[in-house]
């Protein structure tokens, strides 16, 4: 049908006139374009880019050092003393933990959701392309995985890897292991069975090539808009494993350990918990509506 | 359809074993020695090797692994050290607690979620769908420990209006139980209930945009009728998949709440399972919850063939 539509076109415009409006269609499905017209995807991009920025740059951001024990300065209010957010319980700069937690909780996070997604996407590769008894045992095995509730599994691994970021990655990570199986094998499926995969096959690609080269490239998009998502779960996650006392261990700042600490002084100092909570829920947020934008781009199927 | 369920019940099966023999693993893998866990560093080494004879620490893997086995299947999850009482027990005096505070915060979320959820497509793009699904979002995204934290702060800690910890009792009168239910119930509640009111929203904008929808209108049925009885029946089967997953993720978003609130549930239990490096009680809440896990995903898939015939079609007829 689109082929009859440029045949009028290139009739009716002449070749030239057609090829710059090619041009113009092309610029305007163009998934970036797409995505800028997308205002809450836009504003969920700012607050990504915002919070990756304050993560970088943290050294050059924060105030004081994030590790500093001040006995003399505890529990300062915001702005007392030239502490932008006030003081922690050791009398520890605020503001400038904050700025360092963000540091390791969106490394946790991002981490977290790329390991996931590698061994996710093998798996998912694998079950799907080869069917049968593979798909059979790597898809129980992931069903039993899913059967554990996220935050148990990952209380239970955390007890056997003992706390620390690696350790925080790696429990995120196989955490998120099973729904990005499932996720790629289900495009697998669909795509494998393409005309242009079938073709593949008649001329004798090797299954490696077929996999890496053809099949992978068009189950991406599905995999980009969920580990979009994600992100947005494994910053919960991390924060939720350090606020158990199992995630990160002081004295390295994360938002999900502020957290901790604000909890015990809820009364004497509610700050803590408040603003280390709120850069949660926004960068959260932010993951969220980029992540929905993203979707709604790259995947119109799905769009609410 | 009732191939399908059996099917479905049978395929339950390999899955339930394998969350048995996963808990396993995983709980061998915790590092430290149980016996001398239970008994403290200072034990003889006489009774650290008596205790892992009784507790059968001295047999293979293999052998531990079938011994398990068997006691799970007769019901038997183990003896917490901590409490020096069956986990069977203590799961059975917490359950109940967990459950009020789970279904209730479900049942919250289900009916606002589903009324937003409704209101929001029957008005789409108005300014109240544009507020309410803002909303659901920040919803959707807030922590459930912070947002509890926030509320101890507002409505205990400033206001004084409700307690912000344990559980009422009726000796103390009825509005004790629910004041103590207030704060971890709402806190509980909202993220369900921003899932339901997205779901329900998309769900039913693609039911009331539907050509019998426009053909029931065109017959003249009044708008509520249509919408209410007709649109959300059609609607329904995302939102049933989607209470099944919720119910599951209540469960654990319990485990935060009751931490928060000091609830006496299978959260704190956990927790303070965790704390005390209680093994057998991490086992066997974990076990316990992803058995319950299972079972909730093959009722909400029987629920689910039955209100959406097309999805037996496998199984035999199917269909109307």
């Amino acid at each position: 049908m689109a082929g009859k539509k440029n045949m009028t076109d290139t009739a009716v415009l002449g070749a030239d006139a057609h090829s710059q409006l090619i041009k113009r269609e092309r610029r305007a499905n163009n998934v970036w374009n797409k995505l800028r017209r997308n205002k809450t995807a836009m504003i969920g991009l700012v607050i990504v880019t915002f919070m990756i920025i304050i993560a970088i740059f943290a050294p050059f951001i924060a105030t004081h050092d994030p590790n500093m024990i001040k006995p003399s300065e505890t529990y300062l209010g915001i702005g007392e003393n030239g502490h932008i957010f006030g003081t922690d319980e050791f009398g520890r700069d605020l503001f400038s933990r904050v700025v360092y937690g963000a540091r390791i909780s969106l490394i946790a996070a991002i981490g977290g959701t790329f390991v996931g997604a590698i061994i996710g996407i093998i798996l998912g590769l694998i079950a799907g392309y080869l069917g049968g008894a593979a798909d059979a045992v790597i898809m129980r095995l992931m069903d039993g995985m899913l059967a554990f509730p996220f935050v148990l599994l990952a209380i239970i691994l955390m007890t056997i890897l003992g706390q620390g970021l690696q350790n925080v990655i790696l429990a995120i990570g196989i955490g998120n292991v099973p729904s990005f199986a499932r996720v790629v094998r289900g495009q697998v499926y669909i795509v494998k069975n393409e005309e242009y995969c079938n073709a593949g096959r008649v001329l004798g690609v090797s299954n490696l090539r077929m996999l890496l080269r053809h099949i992978l490239p068009n189950t991406i998009s599905p995999i980009i808009v969920y580990a979009t998502l994600n992100v947005a779960g494994a910053i919960i996650s991390e924060a939720t494993l350090s606020f158990l006392g199992l995630g990160i261990s002081q004295p390295t700042a994360s938002w999900g350990n502020i957290l901790r600490a604000g909890k015990d002084c809820l009364n004497t100092a509610p700050h803590i918990a408040t603003i280390s909570g709120i850069f949660i829920l926004v960068t959260v947020l932010g993951f969220n509506l980029f992540g929905d934008g993203v979707r709604d781009v790259l995947d119109p199927k799905m769009k609410k | 359809m009732l191939k399908t369920i059996l099917k479905r019940v049978l395929q339950a099966i390999p899955t339930l074993l394998i969350v048995i023999t996963f808990t396993f693993i995983l709980t061998r893998m915790i590092p430290g020695n149980p016996a001398l866990t239970m008994l403290g560093p200072q034990a003889p080494k006489e009774s650290v090797e008596k205790l892992e004879e009784e507790l059968g620490l001295n047999k293979s893997k293999g052998e531990q692994y079938v011994i398990y086995l068997n006691q799970i299947l007769h019901g038997d999850f183990g003896k917490s050290y901590a409490y020096n009482q069956s986990v069977v027990e203590l799961i059975k005096e917490r359950i109940p607690n967990t459950l009020v505070i789970t279904l209730t915060s479900l049942l919250i979320a289900l009916v606002l979620g589903m009324i937003v959820g409704i209101v929001s497509a029957v008005r789409q793009y108005s300014i109240l769908d544009y507020i309410f699904m803002v909303l659901a979002l920040v919803g959707v995204s807030m922590p459930i420990f912070w947002l509890g934290l926030m509320l101890v702060l507002v409505f205990s800690v400033n206001l004084g209006w409700l307690p912000a910890m344990g559980m009422g009792s009726m000796a103390n009168g009825l509005w004790d139980v629910i004041s103590h239910m207030i704060l971890p119930c709402f806190c509980l509640s909202t993220i369900p209930m921003a899932t339901f009111a997205r779901i329900t929203r998309s769900s039913m904008l693609e039911v009331v945009n539907g050509d019998y929808v426009k053909a029931l209108r065109a017959r003249g049925l009044k708008e509520g009728v249509v919408i209410w009885k007709h649109a959300l029946k059609n609607a329904l089967p995302p939102i049933v998949t989607v209470l099944g997953l919720q119910l599951a993720s209540a469960f654990t978003g319990a485990i935060l709440t009751e931490s928060i609130f000091s609830w006496p549930g299978m959260g704190t239990l956990i927790v303070s399972a965790i704390d005390n490096r209680d093994y057998a009680l991490i086992q066997g809440v974990v076990l316990f919850t992803a058995i319950v896990f299972v079972v909730i995903n093959l009722i909400v898939d029987i629920v689910y063939t039955i209100i959406n015939p097309k999805v037996s079609y496998e199984g035999g007829k199917g269909g109307n």
